[in-house]
């Protein structure tokens, strides 16, 4: 189960789920994907120690993507 | 990736590089290169700042041995500038006093995700995150983070943050985290520098537990 979470004040929440093969949920997390990006948020997928990839496209096949808001020099 | 001439409009970010980087398109891409230089700058910084105060105090208890008060007073300043940016430095690991955030617990657990087991001790013990770059050892925090240059005798710290007052302290991390991995040197560029300099003037002014962290960061080597 591959999983779409946005970091948020409650923690994150789980904005949707989905498999490879259930492709209503797949196209669901793809709408929801694009509705965060629209909202200011940026999508990472991170591949461990010293590697994330931010990605514009839902990866179907990532098991977690994170939506982040942007950061800026303090 | 160039970021380095002010325009009317920013330039394109190449692929992979921080989008926030179109927010700063006036600084200059940080490379290793550009840390060692500002290294060297905030070092003859630190002795002009410092070495007038040394030689008048010298030269005023030489000429007249009453003015010793004087050259005290001198050598105290001498002193007390250094640390002053060392402050500003270790400023950027404080915590904010604010603690309990009711959704703490939920964040935590995303960001423990995120990292192997000897970060999740380190930061259960420090608030910290170790992060292996390849500039540096990095420490983040929710409000900045420190890179510990390979040799582990040279800090910088900058100052960053998701402008969230709203997101609980392990979300703040995590965002710098995922930032930094996604583009290390553009995490970098956007930061403001706060401070560069020994480790050991940073590791005075900071608080105990946090200067594990930083002993442990100064162990480690820079990722390849």
């Amino acid at each position: 189960m591959s999983r779409l979470v946005r970091m948020d004040q409650t923690g994150h929440t789980t904005v949707a789920e989905w498999t490879a093969e259930d492709p209503v949920a797949a196209e669901a997390a793809v709408a929801a994907f694009r509705a965060e990006l629209d909202q200011g948020y940026y999508a990472v997928v991170s591949e461990g120690e010293g590697h994330a990839e931010q990605v514009r496209e839902l990866p179907l096949d990532a098991p977690l993507v994170i939506l982040r808001r942007p950061i800026a020099g303090g | 990736m160039t970021v380095s001439s002010p325009a009317a409009a920013p330039p394109a970010i190449a692929s992979g590089s921080l989008p926030e980087l179109a927010g700063v398109f006036w600084r200059s891409q940080v490379t290793d290169r550009s840390l060692q230089r500002t290294g060297r700058l905030w070092t003859l910084s630190t002795v002009a700042h410092t070495v007038p105060f040394v030689l008048a105090a010298g030269v005023l208890a030489w000429l007249r041995p009453v003015l010793a008060p004087v050259s005290l007073i001198l050598l105290v300043h001498a002193w007390v500038i250094p640390e002053l940016y060392a402050a500003r430095g270790a400023g950027v690991l404080r915590r904010p006093r604010r603690r309990d955030h009711p959704a703490e617990p939920v964040a935590l657990g995303l960001l423990g995700d995120l990292v192997d087991h000897h970060a999740r001790e380190l930061h259960a013990r420090t608030r910290l995150v170790l992060e292996r770059g390849r500039l540096g050892t990095w420490l983040v925090g929710e409000a900045g983070a420190v890179l510990v240059r390979p040799g582990g005798r040279r800090v910088h710290c900058y100052c960053v943050k998701v402008p969230d007052r709203q997101l609980p302290p392990s979300d703040r991390t995590a965002h710098l985290l995922l930032a930094l991995r996604t583009d290390e040197t553009g995490f970098a560029t956007v930061a403001n520098l706060a401070f560069s300099g020994a480790r050991w003037r940073l590791r005075r002014r900071l608080a105990k537990d946090v200067r594990e962290a930083l002993d442990v960061a100064a162990r480690y080597r820079a990722a390849s």
